[in-house]
């Protein structure tokens, strides 16, 4: 800290996290700001209390059954079905978070028109309505008595109470987070480049998926894994318009409030935890390829 | 894509002057907000008040009703000043020092957000649950912490842990410990370069922090639904409150409490635009979540 660099022989006001013996390698630099440990010591404390020691249960209980134990847990027919269903629908609500939210991040960033900063501001919604509420409002449209169901219902697609159904709610909560990541690289994006792009002689598609696209990647793949890591936790708005069919329509979330009704707390700590290892495990890849996707872009 | 032909400008291009492609990508963009987003908020006040104004007050005016607004209010009045606070004191110790392990503390900070709303409330049953680490030990000294509001606020707490936190850190980082260090070298006392000078530098984020933890700890459903028993007029908050009318068929009592919680949803919505809007530069995680 530069300050105790200046001010090598200031007054030191609450001295303990400051005046240290000098040590090979000090934990905390000199500063002359008070309250170090204090509130270093509140968040430490707090951080335990309220996610470590949680955690710390959730990572131990499943092994309660044995490592053969969780694995019949896991690969039962009906945990690895929910494991499949909200992994996959999660993945390709994503997938199409990818289009929807390119097109509304450009048009809300590139264009003027009426409207735009409330629409602008709408597109946070699916984060400000809460989740159940957006659950039993998506189930009422969608349902086969819905405005949008019973036209579905027509063309003989069932839309609430089936996989689709899912699909839907995890695009609604999902849109934001593309959105949101692109916007700001879109507006930075610098005009000069897609201009002397122009003046080489590409034409405008040409532009978009050489010059824009590759710019906006690495924005787009972080919105679309954040889309998709909430999509595989979520509870509220997936719930009640997923008609919860073992097997079919049941996903991983509602089979561990299940197992808990069942009092089966090792075998939901266990679907908690491959919930929380797989997401894990696809945030890192995905991070990965973010990397070498910035590399190749500055290279 | 038609908007790069036209010159280039800070300022977005007017709709007027472009030709079709913008005004299609217009059109198609109003279209998917509103029947993905907006029409699932106008079937909640739809529903809500399909059988009268009537209907719709006696539902929000039962005595279940009632209770359960004022368990969200007491759930979120407890959660959110606590996180409030931590995201102070883990802000000012992270912002204004340098020390070993910072980046693992942010790390873990930030876990909260990528864990499923159902496994921030099952954390819980694991720990205090009837067959939970501490189960006996409850059950002998008979105190409730599942199936009661303490389970509900932990629930609650840990589901909305990193909101302050995370609108505090990125600004605090950047305002740095210049104008904190001048005021202690004058003299002032610890406590007073708190409240003149850091409280008034980042009381726009605190207050936007505070105000995206606190509409999500009044709109939780997932964390607190496995940790409430859902008994009515004591275990249910208002969402939990929802779900039971839901379950019961009484659609007009669901989707009645429900538009309290979409109200409570757009008032945050407008004023996060507010401040996002009037104090753009003073919210350093401006359109992040």
């Amino acid at each position: 800290m530069t300050d105790q660099a200046l001010l090598p022989s200031s007054p030191v006001p609450g001295g303990a996290a400051v005046v240290r013996r000098p040590r090979r390698s000090r934990f905390v630099e000199p500063s002359i700001l008070p309250g170090f440990g204090l509130s270093l010591g509140f968040t430490l404390v707090y951080l335990g209390v309220i996610v470590i020691l949680p955690l710390t249960a959730l990572a131990l209980r499943p092994w309660e059954l044995g490592l053969s134990g969780v694995v019949h847990a896991l690969t039962a027919p009906r945990v690895a079905a929910a494991l499949r269903l909200s992994f996959g629908l999660s993945a390709l609500a994503a997938l199409l978070n990818a289009p929807l939210g390119l097109l509304l991040a450009w048009t809300l960033s590139r264009y003027q028109f009426p409207g735009r900063r409330i629409l602008d501001a709408l597109v946070d919604l699916p984060f400000a309505l809460p989740t159940a509420v957006a659950g039993i409002a998506l189930t009422a449209i969608y349902a086969p008595n819905g405005p949008l169901g019973s036209l579905l219902a027509k063309v003989g697609i069932k839309a609430a109470y089936s996989p689709l159904g899912i699909f839907i709610a995890l695009v609604f909560i999902g849109l934001p987070f593309v959105v949101r990541s692109l916007q700001p690289v879109l507006q930075d994006l610098d005009r000069e480049v897609e201009e002397a792009a122009q003046t080489l002689g590409a034409n405008s598609l040409q532009r978009a998926v050489m010059v824009v696209l590759p710019a906006l990647a690495p924005s787009l793949i972080s919105g679309v894994s954040l889309a998709f890591a909430r999509a595989v936790g979520e509870y509220g708005s997936v719930v009640f318009i997923a008609g919860n069919l073992p097997m079919k329509t049941e996903i991983a979330p509602l089979l561990i409030v299940i197992k808990l009704e069942q009092y089966d707390y090792a075998g939901a700590a266990a679907v908690g935890l491959a919930m929380v290892a797989i997401s894990f495990g696809s945030l890192i890849a995905i991070n990965g390829l973010q990397l070498f996707l910035a590399r190749r872009g500055k290279a | 894509m038609t908007a790069a032909t036209t010159p280039a400008g800070a300022k977005p291009i007017s709709a007027s002057r472009l030709p079709g492609l913008a005004f299609l990508l217009i059109v198609a963009s109003a279209v998917v907000m509103a029947v993905l987003v907006l029409m699932p908020l106008f079937t909640v006040f739809h529903d809500a008040f399909s059988k009268g104004l009537g209907k719709y007050l006696d539902s929000i005016r039962e005595p279940d009703a009632l209770a359960a607004m004022r368990l969200t209010l007491l759930v979120s009045g407890i959660s959110v000043p606590l996180n409030a606070a931590f995201g102070v004191a883990a802000a000012w110790c992270i912002a204004k020092f340098e020390f070993r392990g910072k980046s693992v503390l942010l790390t873990l900070i930030d876990l909260p957000f990528s864990m499923s709303p159902v496994v921030s409330g099952l954390v819980w049953v694991l720990l205090f649950g009837a067959q939970g680490w501490f189960g006996t030990w409850l059950i002998d000294h008979d105190v409730k912490i599942i199936f009661a509001t303490t389970g509900l606020v932990l629930a609650t707490i840990l589901v909305t842990f990193p909101f302050v936190a995370r609108e505090l850190i990125p600004l605090m980082q950047d305002q740095g410990a210049d104008e904190e260090a001048a005021a202690l070298t004058l003299g002032a006392s610890g406590l007073t370069t708190f409240w003149k000078i850091t409280l008034p530098n980042i009381r726009w984020a605190l207050l936007y922090g505070v105000l995206l933890c606190n509409a999500r700890a009044m709109g939780e459903f997932g964390a607190v639904s496995v940790v409430s028993g859902h008994i009515r007029g004591l275990t249910t908050t208002l969402p939990l409150h929802v779900e039971v009318l839901y379950n019961d068929y009484d659609f007009v009592g669901a989707f009645a409490a429900a538009s309290l919680l979409a109200s409570l949803g757009l008032v945050t919505l407008v004023l996060k635009t507010a401040l996002e809007w009037r104090h753009a530069g003073e919210l350093a995680a401006n359109r992040r979540h």
